[in-house]
């Protein structure tokens, strides 16, 4: 059902090999029960199918509804859960199906920051005992003590290292995230899942987390799965961006092409959804409305998952190609270099954002796909 | 729901199994380690001189020279109606529920619980009813105004409570309202079915005694609750529909205050059965708690293990009732 | 063009009656620590058939404004004064009992989050159904009729069989409408809405701003949205009141405000989030600093802790004298002693090149 190409939406791939790359992960539930004498419900399919891949120092982004497994495959990538099938490759090295011990040296490559600061943290625990955690976890004996290694680290995120001994009460929503990154840099990690980091911050506090996040990653040459459902954040932080619905990637290519030329409908929606700080832009941009909610993720419409609320499909297809994405899924693939699309009519469109098409570039980027090439008969079927 | 009580119900009877097979390892393990013959703990004395054919005869007889699952199994059965024969007396018809017989009482131990669980119980369901009313009142009046004088009244007196054990308020009690005032008879249980006041009249002490204790951790429980539900968003959102307080406070506060202290009831109350043997004691009731005190004294094994059984079923049957009882209050909880 | 847009839209308004009008609102609640001004002589008016937006960052007082309006803070310790008018009627003085019937009927409110924000025990129907028996005599059947037929207005699919379904068995779009229809079941002339939409994605987002707007327009009541989602007033609202420490600092048309925003905290909250719509910077720039303690609220300038043009002031009248919220243009007022032509040739040179 996947493509076969390892990594969809890199065409220009940095050189050497991915630090991270994700085929075919699938993450199921075990379904609820129901009913009376009620048999256990469908598994959840929280994550179904998910490939990509990752390089040192790169950001992707993870946008999509809420609900449609982002976190999920987030917590997946961590190990903190166990995938349901599929293959993690962390530095060339298949981590799927390690046991926790064998997890263990690993586990300091790969680190996590939660969404809601201040649950995260042990209220009971001073700054220092949160920070230093990770040294005790993995037994490590950083130079000059773990205390002076858990102020240099409070110190590189921009916190008072004289507020060692501080409870997590004592700090405001932006100090606390910065000490939960903190925490997650103890480790020297090469790859952190952020999920929703910003989320939960105003504007201001937003804008310094996300210049601490960038500057750490310069230095350490960390690299970045950023999980958010505030779309330009993710444009401004990411280097490639994956948008997800219903546990599969719909669309996934580098941060331009997704803003500037995106071609699923569904990452049409998602764009035009965001509300843009400018009236005269907003008075002119077209608003594509998604109707009803997201389906189950335990009962998935059948062919392609999104056609319930496919706008497209809603208003602009035939009823012969209606027919094709209710009965035929579409697969993952390049529709144009380096844009890969889950869509049978997939089609570039340009004036989401400002509810104009710019002129066009010399890059090309735009040049105009017909209708038909993507959505070609024959393609997509395996 | 059905299925959740299914399951809930097996789950019972599984621990009620378990512990059946603990008292009853107990049983064979006592007489192992004092080197006593089993005969002794059974009947309360060895009639024959050891290693004879007659004490064999009667190890025969009641089956301890069977392999112990056997004898497990047929305790089991015998639950359900046996008859008892120590080969000196006459037989014993023991019926349906049948947890064998007391040879130091003379009497089946079904009979001796008979005669005590009423007592424990009322003690029990009476005392639940005060401190519940009285800790769910104060509580709610405390938590509502929290750093009034209401609540620091309430508090103080519930601190006061819970620092006073029931062998100094029970015999403070009695000295007052019996002794001194002479307003209520002495001690000792007096049946509900043949002098309802008088049952009320004997029970009245031990229920405030009792009671005391108790009311004051859930006055203390619902006031913490209270204060966090007061601050909740739904509060707030009943508040901006235009409620009066009386509806904002009972239907939306209370309602979501009181739901854990279920839980908490249920486990204190089903506890509460097994553990009355201090204020038994003190106001001479001899419910399970002094039956169960007794038999341990005189190393009466018959009569531990039915008291051990009965009070383990209470506990589970609370429990069990409580399960039930907060799915259907907490819609949340998926059953 | 910028400066000066007598827009004939305002001069229309201006004329219709004021339905809201708050005038130097104060709420202080004395704490163990002090007296925490967190609302300090607001100010702003409000038409039938608008939307005001009312933005700011954490803490700068959005939320103890909209209860204050609806009365919350009645019989706790919060000290008020000032004045709400709504409609002509004073709703200061009113007592917690009187205000009760004003609450829910005259003015509604929805939450930030809906899941917390609905009582976990009852049916989403039987809230909404309360809502609307508070105020109205009627039937328990005919309160249930109503609100199925509100649960269908704001777009729940199945409301008849979905009315008895209690709050967490609705996803977290479905419990804002359903918010949404307890606050309108009464048809209230006064919306407000305390960041509805932060805890929604950007599609569900879409939906239930369209919906205010919907109903604003059926109901031709006023709405007061908080956010700090800037792009969410620039959609959504007609007017916009800035907030900073408790005070109002900005205010004036959206379209106003976008197009030459003179305060510099306005400024520097609209230069602090990433656009979508303009190049991509390389760097974000947050505004420096922390938010002003709003017990010793700093002399002269609330803002004067983070404020970088300070010395476009003469003297040190930044730190000395606290500026007052006066007029640049029509219906556009700003709290900064920068002198307004000053204003806008920074605004110009210095800000707008790098939004
Ligand atoms: N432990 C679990 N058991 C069963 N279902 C789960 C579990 N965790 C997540 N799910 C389901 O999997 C789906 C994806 O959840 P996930 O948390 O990954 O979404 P998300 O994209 O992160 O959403 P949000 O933006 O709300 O955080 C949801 O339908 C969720 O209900
Ligand atoms: N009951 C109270 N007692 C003391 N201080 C309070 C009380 N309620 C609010 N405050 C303070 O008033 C200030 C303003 O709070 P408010 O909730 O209005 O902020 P807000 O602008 O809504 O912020 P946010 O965007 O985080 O919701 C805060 O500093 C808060 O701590
Ligand atoms: S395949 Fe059809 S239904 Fe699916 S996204 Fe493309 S157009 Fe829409
Ligand atoms: S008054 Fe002074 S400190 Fe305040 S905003 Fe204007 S320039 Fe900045
Ligand atoms: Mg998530
Ligand atoms: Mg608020």
């Amino acid at each position: 059902m996947t493509t076969t190409s390892a990594a969809p939406g890199a065409a220009t791939p940095p050189a050497g090999a991915p630090l991270l790359e994700v085929r075919d992960v699938r993450k199921h539930f075990p379904g609820r029960s129901a009913g009376l004498f009620g048999r256990r419900g469908n598994p959840v399919k929280a994550v179904d199918g998910v490939s990509f891949a990752l390089h040192q120092g790169e950001t992707l982004g993870l946008v999509g509804e809420s609900g449609c497994g982002k976190s999920t495959t987030g917590r997946v990538i961590a190990k903190l859960i166990e995938p349901t099938s599929g293959s993690i490759r962390f530095q060339g090295k298949e981590i799927a199906d390690l046991s926790t011990g064998q997890m263990r040296p690993l586990r300091r490559e790969v680190q996590m920051i939660f969404q809601d600061p201040y649950s995260s943290l042990n209220p009971r625990h001073t700054i220092g005992t949160i920070v230093g955690s990770p040294f005790r976890i993995q037994g490590a004996h950083p130079e000059g003590g773990i205390k002076k290694a858990v102020q240099g680290l409070m110190e590189r995120v921009g916190l008072n290292p004289e507020h060692y001994n501080r409870y997590p009460h004592e700090f405001s929503g932006g100090q606390r995230q910065r000490i939960g990154i903190a925490r997650a840099l103890a480790l020297r990690p090469q790859l952190i899942v952020c999920d929703e980091p910003v989320s939960a911050l105003d504007v201001s506090v937003q804008a310094q987390v996300v210049n601490l996040l960038e500057d750490l990653q310069n230095e350490f040459g960390l690299a970045y799965v950023f999980i958010a459902h505030d779309l330009s954040v993710v444009r401004h932080i990411s280097d490639r961006v994956a948008v997800m619905y219903l546990g599969k990637i719909m669309e996934i290519t580098d941060r331009d092409t997704l803003y500037e030329a995106p071609m699923h409908p569904y990452t049409h929606a998602l764009l035009s959804a965001v509300p843009i700080p400018d009236p005269t832009v907003e008075a002119r941009r077209e608003r594509i409305l998604l109707t009803g909610d997201l389906p189950s993720p335990s009962n998935p419409p059948s062919g392609c998952v999104f056609h319930t609320r496919c706008p497209k499909y809603r208003d602009q297809l035939s009823d012969g190609e209606r027919e094709r994405c209710r009965t035929e899924e579409p697969v993952l693939e390049d529709k144009r270099p380096g844009q890969s699309v889950y869509c049978h009519f997939a089609e570039v469109r340009s004036d989401i954002i400002d509810g104009e098409a710019p002129a066009p570039r010399s890059t090309g980027i735009r040049e105009v796909i017909r209708k038909t090439a993507a959505g070609a008969p024959g393609t997509g079927i395996e | 729901m059905i299925r959740f009580i299914l399951v809930r119900f097996a789950g019972m009877i599984l621990v009620v199994f378990i512990v059946s097979v603990l008292t009853f390892g107990i049983f064979q393990l006592a007489p192992l380690l004092s080197h006593t013959s089993p005969v002794y703990y059974y009947t309360g004395k060895v009639p024959y001189p050891p290693g004879s054919p007659q004490l064999q005869a009667l190890i025969h007889r009641f089956g301890f020279d069977q392999p112990i699952p056997v004898q497990y199994w047929q305790f089991l059965t015998g639950i359900f109606g046996k008859t008892i024969t120590d080969g000196t007396s006459a037989p014993v018809q023991c019926p349906f529920p049948c947890f064998g017989y007391s040879f130091r009482q003379n009497d089946l131990v079904s009979t001796l619980i008979g005669n005590a669980w009423p007592v424990t119980l009322s003690l029990c369901i009476g005392a639940a009813i005060l401190w519940l009313v009285g800790g769910v009142l104060v509580g709610t009046f405390s938590g509502l105004k929290p750093g009034s004088f209401v609540d620091r009244a309430g508090m103080t007196g519930a601190l006061a409570a819970v620092s006073l054990p029931i062998f100094f308020t029970g015999p403070v009690l009695l000295l007052l309202f019996v002794y001194t005032l002479g307003w209520l008879p002495g001690t000792g249980y007096v049946p509900l079915t043949t002098d309802p006041l008088g049952w009320f009249e004997s029970m009245l002490l031990p229920w405030v005694s009792l009671a005391f204790i108790f009311a004051a951790l859930y006055a203390r429980l619902t006031r913490s609750n209270m204060i966090e539900t007061m601050g909740e968003d739904y509060i707030r959102t009943a508040r901006a529909k235009g409620l009066d307080r009386r509806t904002i406070v009972v239907k939306h506060g209370l309602r979501a205050a009181l739901t854990p202290i279920v839980t908490i009831f249920g486990i204190d109350f089903g506890t509460l059965i097994g553990s009355t043997v201090i204020t038994e004691s003190v106001f001479n009731l001899r419910g399970l708690g002094y039956l169960s005190i007794q038999s341990v004294r005189q190393q009466d094994l018959p009569v531990i293990l039915g008291v051990t059984i009965v009070a383990a079923v209470a506990l589970v049957i609370a429990n069990f009732i409580v399960d039930v009882l907060y799915a259907v209050i907490d819609p949340r909880v998926t059953v | 063009m910028a400066s000066t847009t007598p827009a004939p839209a305002v001069a229309t308004a201006r004329d219709a009656e004021l339905f809201l009008s708050v005038e130097d609102l104060k709420v202080h609640f004395p704490t163990e620590d002090g007296l925490v001004k967190s609302v300090d002589g607001l100010s702003f008016e409000l038409r039938r058939g608008e939307i005001l937006g009312i933005v700011g960052e954490s803490g700068s007082g959005k939320s103890v404004t909209a209860q204050a309006i609806l009365g919350l803070h009645k019989g706790s310790r919060a000290r008020i004064s000032g004045h709400i008018w709504l409609d002509g009627r004073d709703l200061v003085p009113l007592s917690d009992e009187e205000m009760r019937g004003v609450r829910g009927s005259e003015i509604a409110m929805i939450f930030q989050d809906p899941l917390s924000s609905l009582h976990p025990f009852y049916t989403i129907g039987d809230q909404i159904a309360e809502a609307y028996r508070v105020h109205n005599k009627v039937s328990a059947r005919e309160a249930r009729a109503r609100t199925i037929e509100m649960l269908e207005k704001v777009g729940i699919p199945n409301a008849p069989g979905r009315v008895d379904d209690y709050p967490h068995q609705f996803s977290g779009g479905m419990r804002q409408r359903a918010m949404i229809a307890m606050a309108l079941i009464c048809q209230p002339k006064l919306l407000i809405a305390d960041e509805p939409t932060t805890a929604l994605d950007v599609t569900v987002q879409a939906q239930i701003l369209e919906l205010i707007k919907d109903l604003r327009d059926e109901l031709n009541s006023a709405v007061i949205l908080i956010t700090h989602d800037l792009g969410v007033v620039a959609e959504t609202c007609d007017h916009v009141v800035v907030m900073y420490g408790g005070q109002c600092v900005e205010k004036g048309s959206v379209d106003d405000v976008f197009e030459l925003p003179e305060m510099p905290y306005t400024w520097g909250l609209l230069g602090s989030m990433p656009r979508m719509d303009r190049v991509r910077q390389e760097r974000l720039t947050p505004i420096p600093g922390q938010p002003p303690s709003l017990i010793n609220v700093p002399t002269g300038c609330v803002f004067n802790t983070r404020c970088r043009f300070s010395d476009h002031v003469e003297g040190r009248r930044c730190f000395t004298e606290h500026p007052q919220l006066l007029p640049t243009a029509p219906g556009h007022e700003v709290r900064c002693h920068i002198e307004p032509e000053e204003r806008r040739r920074l605004f110009e040179l210095e800000i707008k090149p790098k939004l």
